[in-house]
């Protein structure tokens, strides 16, 4: 299983109030979306309720692009 | 049990968040859009005791009852100056009340550590009237240094008079040992026997893991609560919870899907008042006529230890 992209883009998107489009892989969430330290442990917990898993602390700390995040959640799919 | 009467106490001094900037490298800004705290009350040169004192009076007037009639105190507190004795033999002489005291240290979650105990005790047939007192001072446990730490908390006292009732529909109080999460050490009286170094650290607090855990309790805690119950998030009119942080508040609102208006904030006033914090906006909410008769409240509470705790009662 694999996590759903565009779902994690979209939660992303509603909790940082930008648009889905303006969302790639390769965005930062701080640098380029703004989003401060919060922001990061709350797309990580509302993504572990929508999978079902647990990031740790480090995982979390370690995540400066979405596609950071998309591949933490996926690691825990695998 | 049911609550009959409740009472707080604060601090003179406000500190606002303009005044932290001038002392720590912070701003209005970032502090109120990462906690929703715009200032917060710290003791300056009244004692904890006195606050204390002063809410379990306010608390006692509004219950209408004499100290005489208590059965029980409980003051839920951290740090104090006395080790000994416990604050609520302070409480009781000064209040002139004759009934057996305890203190507990539930971090956070004292108050509702209280309301649980003396519910407990009530349905053993021992007592019928508590008073609970919830008094903090946090701002003496911290760095005014740490930038991190000092912005977020207020120091405080409230207090809850209960009597008889069945109005306190379930408890629930839950332990998960995570010491170096948030922690604080003092030092102790030196001891020519003691071959260990002294420690003393003001308060150590791992922010994004706390927020972490506070969220998922707090959120577990109300399911669990309305699962045993059979009531559906909507049914609940307001939900109090521990003013720590607006964001987890918010979280836990959203999860539930509920309306702002069911999740009163005081947080913007005091900062985290550590156990203090719910009896405060309770006395709050009270004395302001926004609690009606049989109006179903959920109260819930999370902190150092972990630990974590909430309650479902009508008011």
């Amino acid at each position: 299983m694999q996590v759903n992209e565009n779902l994690v883009k979209s939660i992303i998107a509603n909790k940082i109030g930008v648009s889905e489009n303006e969302i790639t892989n390769a965005t930062k969430l701080v640098a380029d979306l703004g989003a401060d330290s919060l922001d990061v442990v709350e797309i990580s917990m509302a993504l572990e309720r929508e999978y079902n898993v647990t990031l740790s602390e480090d995982e979390t700390a370690k995540v400066v692009t979405v596609g950071d995040i998309i591949a933490a959640i996926n690691s825990h799919l695998n | 049990m049911k609550i009959i009467g409740t009472g707080c106490s604060h601090p003179q001094k406000i500190v606002t968040n303009q005044m932290l900037s001038q002392m720590v490298d912070t701003n209005d800004e970032w502090i109120v859009t990462r906690t929703g705290i715009k200032e917060r009350r710290v003791v300056s040169s009244e004692t904890l005791e006195d606050m204390a004192i002063d809410a379990a009076r306010k608390a006692l007037g509004n219950a209408g009852i004499s100290a005489k009639d208590l059965d029980f105190i409980i003051c839920s507190n951290v740090v104090n100056e006395y080790v000994t004795p416990a604050l609520s033999c302070i409480i009781q002489g000064a209040i002139g009340a004759t009934c057996p005291c305890v203190d507990l240290n539930g971090a956070c979650v004292g108050f509702l550590y209280g309301i649980d105990m003396a519910e407990a005790y009530y349905r053993s047939g021992r007592v019928k009237n508590v008073l609970v007192v919830s008094a903090e001072e946090p701002s003496r446990m911290l760095s005014w240094e740490d930038r991190t730490v000092c912005v977020l908390f207020g120091d405080g006292a409230g207090a809850a008079v209960l009597s008889e009732g069945d109005n306190i529909l379930a408890t629930r109080l839950t332990a998960s040992s995570s010491t170096f999460s948030l922690y604080q050490k003092h030092e102790l009286q030196p001891s020519p026997f003691n071959t260990k170094p002294n420690s003393n650290l003001p308060l150590v607090m791992c922010g994004q893991e706390v927020f972490k855990f506070a969220a998922n309790a707090s959120i577990s805690d109300v399911r669990y609560l309305l699962d045993k119950t059979g009531y559906q998030p909507d049914a609940v009119d307001k939900y109090l919870l521990h003013q720590a942080n607006v964001r987890i508040i918010e979280m836990v609102r959203e999860i539930l899907k509920q309306p702002k208006e069911k999740f009163p904030l005081n947080i913007q006033k005091y900062g985290n008042t550590s156990s203090a914090s719910l009896p405060i906006l309770l006395d709050e909410l009270n004395r302001e006529g926004r609690l009606k008769e049989g109006e179903l409240i959920v109260l819930s509470a999370f902190g150092a230890g972990f630990v974590s705790g909430s309650c479902i009662m009508r008011w």
